[in-house]
């Protein structure tokens, strides 16, 4: 039933006293779940279940919401971040030119899902909605750069660039 | 009350404004068909049943949700209605794993009742129909994914009724499902176990674990004296398996279709309750004369137990340690009634048929094991009793009274009470006032602590000292009680505390009924008089007067708390806050 097996996740001093200063900034105000789970990832990189734990006890919000929310927006992760966030645009424009087979193809040269982080910590993968960039379907993103007007045979040589 | 005037199908009527169309429509007996709509509980306009064509609305509206206005023209079943209703039941079915026949809630599931009543004749869609793994780790509860349609009652109950929160809707999309953080297992979270999540479910998503083959096991193995002990609730709500009204007393029937079923014995777990009254009631008056721990609160509740061990570990030293009734009975089982009968203990198996499922990890805790043996082999819901019986080929309605065996036999009013919120502190104060004021009382009867109101409260002077109790049932209102403990703003000497709305005749076992029926009566009341009817009608009223209890403290356990009772029938309780 269970996830896969991760080590536990212990925040560093400095991250520990971010979160307690926006969980203090926010707490007993109306709506602060999603706003302190965007500062909170911006803190930590990404939403583990012993951040989820703090943010609940600290905000007043039971768990189960908590990770509702979590699992419900894409921008939330429940996984690491690699140093290169690839996104993949699964919107109507780049899907129908394509995008589906330059996922598939990222995949299998990182070997990860979408939602996971490569081992080395290097690259992590999501697939996201509409990014605005239809004129340069399909796209994807590799952190800030933008790659459009791709074919499959592009990816490999557009990954290298990062491998080093 | 304000009201507004409203026309339902070209009729008149005038409504309280603060209904709802569903409300309005409900109150003029017009059938507006609902799933997700759980009265009180769950009111969010999700499952697209109940749609209605408003007068001057742009679309479609959600009856359950749509407050009535003045002048308001809604039509309940119009030709576009019943297309639109349909279309969504045949999209939620789309994705449905429609083994009726196998399921557990099949004549039983108000997706299958909508089905009949709309008309579907054949499925057009098929949907994605994801596969997902049924938990089935817990001991009390099973979740199969599967069969369930999104409505949202078993979250809404968890969170909002019972405050506990294990479940919550994950992901988005088609990919939506109900489960626990991290896609843990039931087991593994702070679910108490209470069941109300499968009383709310319309569909068989939800059910217990099933412990009818390891029954049926048992009864079938010659070596083992199978005694089968039944809960009060039980009786009160066990007819309705059976086309019986809600509310029905069913005691004498139940006793001879166990008896059929193939039990050696069947006991009342009354008596135990009488058993718990006179232990628990000495505890109260032994930490009232020499400065124990108070509020002392009632410990008769599993569900209620392990809330308290998961979200109020300062409160453990409260709690009576005093075993719950049919735990209590178990042990005695095991050891006063096997030297009687001169019956190896190992050969013995218990089964308590429970208007719970938390009753059913409750079992499997390693303190309760006091006679080296578990003190009850299996627990089986009122549900899974019924099953029992109709597997039996048994024609319930028309069986004759028979009567609980000896050498416990009947039990006391003050036992059968234990099953409705308020009985417990009823059952005790009978007792403890008699010890300490050395007299009978002139009426037995507290209603202060009788009725469906959340948290009661109420003075009682004995001997000469005021106590003041109180009771709560749901989880939510335990929350609320505890939590106004906790800030200094309430004292209390003696608290009762049942996991359920309700207390056990409406616990996560009883038989489960539908929403629609649920917002016509009040079932908690209805079954509830069944067993305030049954103590009026009782030879005995008072725990302290049952001759098999005070037999069995005269041959066996000597006094109330002494070191045999201490060996037997108490316990201690476990930290949880971790989880």
């Amino acid at each position: 039933m269970s996830e896969k097996a991760t080590p536990a996740f212990v925040m560093t001093k400095e991250q520990e006293e971010k979160v307690q200063q926006v969980i203090a900034k926010y707490k007993g105000t109306d709506g602060a779940l999603i706003p302190v789970l965007h500062e909170v990832q911006e803190i930590i990189g990404y939403l583990p279940i012993e951040v989820q734990k703090v943010i609940s006890e600290g905000i007043d919000v039971p768990m189960s919401e908590i990770y509702g929310v979590v699992t419900f927006y894409t921008q939330f992760s429940i996984n690491p971040k690699g140093k290169y966030k690839i996104g993949v645009c699964l919107g109507t424009a780049c899907y129908v030119k394509g995008s589906g087979d330059i996922l598939e193809k990222i995949k299998q040269i990182l070997g990860i899902d979408v939602g996971e982080c490569t081992e080395d910590g290097k690259f992590s993968l999501e697939a996201t909605r509409c990014i605005g960039a239809c004129g340069l379907a399909p796209v994807f993103t590799v952190n800030d750069d933008v790659y459009g007007r791709l074919v499959v045979d592009d990816v490999e040589g557009i990954l290298a660039k990062y491998m080093d | 009350m304000n009201t507004v005037n409203i026309k339902i199908n070209g009729n008149a009527y005038s409504v309280p404004s603060t209904y709802t169309v569903l409300d309005a429509a409900r109150d003029a007996n017009i059938h507006i068909p609902t799933l997700c709509y759980l009265k009180d509980v769950n009111e969010i306009g999700a499952c697209r049943m109940c749609l209605v064509e408003i007068k001057g609305a742009r679309a479609l509206q959600a009856a359950c949700v749509y407050p009535v206005s003045e002048g308001m023209e809604v039509f309940t079943n119009s030709p576009k209605v019943r297309k639109a209703r349909k279309a969504n039941l045949e999209l939620i079915l789309s994705n449905h794993d429609r083994k009726c026949l196998t399921c557990v809630r099949n004549r039983n599931c108000e997706l299958q009742t909508m089905c009949e009543e709309l008309g579907v004749d054949e499925i057009r869609y098929d949907g994605e129909n994801k596969v997902y793994a049924i938990d089935s780790f817990s001991p009390s509860i099973v979740r199969d994914n599967n069969k369930c349609i999104l409505c949202r009652r078993c979250t809404a109950v968890c969170s909002k009724v019972q405050t506990v929160n294990a479940i919550g809707a994950i992901d988005r999309g088609i990919n939506t499902h109900i489960g626990s953080i991290f896609e843990k297992s039931l087991n593994e979270v702070s679910c108490v176990m209470c069941g109300q999540c499968i009383a709310a479910c319309p569909v068989g998503a939800l059910s217990e674990k099933d412990s009818t083959k390891d029954v049926w096991n048992a009864i079938h193995d010659e070596t083992k004296h199978v005694v089968i002990q039944v809960a009060p609730a039980v009786r009160a709500a066990i007819g309705e398996e059976f086309g019986m009204e809600i509310g029905t007393r069913a005691t004498g029937k139940m006793v001879a279709a166990i008896k059929r079923l193939g039990a050696d014995k069947v006991f009342d777990t009354d008596t135990a309750a009488d058993l718990t009254i006179m232990e628990e009631g000495t505890e109260f008056i032994d930490r009232i004369k020499n400065g124990g721990k108070l509020p002392m609160i009632t410990s008769c509740s599993p569900g209620w137990i392990k809330f308290c061990e998961h979200n109020y570990p300062d409160f453990l030293d409260n709690l009576s340690t005093c075993k719950s009734p049919h735990e209590m009975f178990g042990a005695i089982i095991k050891s006063y009634y096997a030297e009687k009968m001169g019956i190896n203990p190992a050969d013995i198996y218990v089964v308590s048929v429970m208007p719970c499922t938390a009753k059913k990890f409750e079992a499997q805790r390693d303190e309760l094991k006091g006679t080296g043996y578990a003190d009850v082999d299996a627990v089986i819901t009122t549900r899974e009793l019924a099953k029992m019986i109709k597997e039996c080929g048994i024609d319930f309605a028309k069986l004759a009274d028979e009567e609980f065996d000896n050498p416990f036999g009947p039990a006391t009013g003050a036992g059968v009470i234990f099953g409705a919120t308020g009985g417990v502190m009823e059952a005790a104060l009978r007792t403890v006032y008699e010890i300490l004021e050395g007299k009978p009382m002139a009426n037995i009867e507290f209603d202060a602590v009788r009725g469906t109101e959340g948290i009661k409260e109420a003075e009682v002077e004995v001997a000469g000292k005021k106590v003041r109790v109180a009771v709560a049932h749901g989880l939510g209102n335990a929350r609320k009680l505890l939590d106004s403990i906790k800030s200094g703003e309430k004292n209390y000497e003696f608290i009762e505390i049942m996991g359920c709305p309700g207390g056990c005749v409406t616990g996560g076992g009883q038989p489960i009924v539908s929403a629609r029926v649920q917002a016509q009566v009040d079932v908690k009341a209805l079954r509830a008089k069944a067993l305030y009817d049954e103590d009026r009608a009782s030879t005995f009223r008072k725990s302290h007067e049952n001759p098999a209890i005070k037999e069995l403290y005269a041959q066996y356990l000597g006094e109330p708390c002494g070191h045999k009772s201490h060996d037997l029938l108490h316990t201690h309780y476990v930290d949880r806050s971790d989880v």
